[in-house]
């Protein structure tokens, strides 16, 4: 019987029985925390094993990126304590200046196609954008990995969904992302793997499936793999992951627990209103909703391919006084490619504040929250109710953001 | 047997009815026992009537929603012996196993229930690793999904932690 990825990836990890349903133990190519759940997995880690050494500390890392650098005592505090465990330890941080851990990972050629990584990021399973198994994990899984270079983990079903259709501008990786998120909701892909295929997928670029795959979280899924990719996609990977090889294939008889079909032809922008990811709507029918701020990045919408969607709508604009635009690129080496093509001098005049690399408007970081009343149009990936601060979170494609910014109100880009 | 008004198990049981957010700085896990159930209605005093060696029977999707260790060693503080349900919350699970607090998935609860085969106060006996559980008095037998080898690993060793000390 053939296999899917998913268990592609695990057979060679394990010497376990990889079919859905059963427990394995697994090795970790990789076992990482940031700045949250980090600093638990110190405490336990030498409440549990003391100075006793990692199992491998070329392995294991920090990544900081959720506050960074620290703007609260707590994360100030926090983020010293994982550095000292590091040097104790011999292993490496990827500290405040570098950005998004998951994405760190891939473009240091950590997290790679087969491979196997686990954090403390509900969103680690992004890293099925380049092939890689991550998983999110707590704090006891986390330390237990640093420890011994293993987890157990129970071998998900996958689900296969075909995406058909011709789609494009205005329409963006994003607004496909939104509408197989509105497809699925939190019910069919629940505890499984998903494999994206057909015509609406295949032709996605890195960035695009890292949007797409990054939001299997908000599915409820396991994580998210897009196998097809065409030679752009292969140059591309080659250019800015050099370290990536190609990506891995499920066998032609892998068993799937379910076939999906999705219709995106012709796809429009497509928005998620608060609370919830799976609340999205057309544009159309939400378009003038009157919004106050703009937020540009996270591990969904943080690359040079997104900041450039927004740039080109910006470019000789002015985004009026009343409204505020944060842009946060994913990561450092996403900051220097904006730096020397000279796109971060027209997000500058356009009036947005454009930060240092990191998850930046997720999860209470650096780049400030929201308040109660106030209305955001973002390219984050949840909208819950104090999510990001107390105020109202719509989620959408950096080309809406930036569109919406301009005309102070929910905007197609087609419209400015 | 976590029953409801409607005399059915109870579905959906999340982390916040089983250990209220109020009382999560405690970290002492023997206080934590009697706050278990304490924001589940009607079963608030579910630390007075529970006793050691009491085996839990819930509906689908026991222990859904957050991250919180608490929702699990509320139980071991009360030294409840095992939780089936129809199903589980797949971090409250992750969080269960890693503990050493026996999770069992039994489709059939609910079923078991409604014919009456399983009562509060019935002696029953689980055998772990066949998947088999037995109540004498009414010499009925019924299944639930085997604990894994990995599973039953853990919980001999007494918890994800001691078993990375003993397996090495």
């Amino acid at each position: 019987m053939g296999l899917t990825i998913i268990e592609k990836i695990i057979s060679n990890h394990t010497d376990g029985d990889v079919k859905p349903g059963n427990i394995v133990w697994m090795d970790l190519d990789v076992r990482s925390a940031r700045d949250f759940g980090g600093p638990n997995v110190v405490h336990h880690y030498r409440g549990e094993y003391g100075t006793i050494p990692l199992e491998n500390k070329g392995k294991t890392f920090f990544t900081f990126d959720l506050c960074a650098p620290a703007c609260s005592m707590k994360y100030a505090d926090n983020q010293q304590i994982c550095r000292e465990f590091s040097k104790e330890m011999g292993m490496r941080t990827f500290d405040v200046d570098r950005g998004i851990g998951s994405h760190v990972l891939m473009e240091e050629g950590l997290a790679v196609s087969g491979g196997t990584v686990v954090g403390t990021d509900s969103h680690m399973n992004i890293l099925g954008a380049v092939g890689c198994f991550g998983q999110g994990m707590g704090d006891i899984d986390i330390t237990f990995a640093f420890k011994t270079g293993k987890t157990w983990f129970e071998i998900p079903e996958t689900i296969k969904v075909i995406v058909h259709g011709k789609w494009g501008w205005p329409a963006t990786a994003k607004d496909l992302t939104l509408l197989i998120v509105k497809t699925l909701g939190t019910q069919s892909a629940a505890l499984q793997a998903v494999e994206f295929y057909g015509e609406g997928v295949k032709d996605l670029s890195l960035a695009g499936r890292i949007t797409l795959c990054s939001m299997v979280t908000e599915m409820a899924g396991i994580i998210g793999f897009v196998p097809e990719y065409g030679t752009d996609v292969e140059k591309e990977i080659k250019t800015f992951f050099p370290h990536q090889a190609s990506f891995l294939q499920a066998d032609e008889d892998a068993v799937y627990s379910a076939v999906i079909e999705i219709d995106a032809d012709g796809l429009t922008p497509q928005v998620a209103a608060p609370f919830s990811p799976v609340n999205v709507k057309d544009i159309a029918d939400i378009q003038g909703k009157q919004v106050d701020s703009g937020f540009i990045g996270s591990c969904t919408n943080g690359r040079l391919e997104d900041l450039l969607q927004a740039a080109k709508i910006l470019k000789g604009k002015r985004i009026p006084e009343d409204v505020v635009l944060k842009v946060v690129p994913a990561t450092r080496q996403v900051y220097q490619e904006l730096l020397q093509s000279g796109v971060l001098s027209d997000l500058f005049m356009s009036g947005a504040i454009v930060s240092n690399p990191g998850c930046g408007g997720c999860a209470e970081g650096h780049i400030g929250l929201t308040g109660e009343g106030e209305v955001q149009v973002s390219t984050g990936n949840r909208n819950f109710l104090g999510k990001q601060g107390k105020g109202e979170i719509y989620l959408a494609s950096p080309a809406v953001v930036a569109a919406s910014c301009l005309q102070g109100c929910l905007t197609s880009p087609r419209e400015v | 047997m976590l029953t409801g008004l409607d005399g059915k198990l109870i579905e959906d049981i999340d982390t916040d009815q089983i250990f209220h957010n109020q009382h999560l700085h405690i970290t002492q896990s023997q206080e934590m026992g009697r706050f278990a159930f304490g924001n589940l209605a009607g079963w608030e005093d579910f630390s007075q009537k529970s006793s050691p060696g009491d085996i839990l029977f819930a509906g689908r999707n026991f222990g859904a929603g957050s991250s919180r260790q608490q929702a699990v060693d509320c139980f071991l503080a009360l030294e409840i012996k095992a939780i089936l349900a129809v199903s589980f919350g797949a971090i409250y699970f992750r969080n269960a196993v890693n503990s050493g607090l026996p999770v069992l998935q039994c489709p059939a609860s609910a079923e078991l229930m409604a014919r009456g085969e399983v009562k509060t106060g019935d002696e029953i006996r689980l055998d772990y690793l066949q998947g088999e559980g037995r109540i004498a008095a009414r010499n009925v037998s019924f299944e639930f999904h085997p604990m894994s080898r990995v599973q039953h690993e853990i919980f001999i060793s007494g918890g994800l932690f001691q078993f990375g000390k003993t397996s090495e």
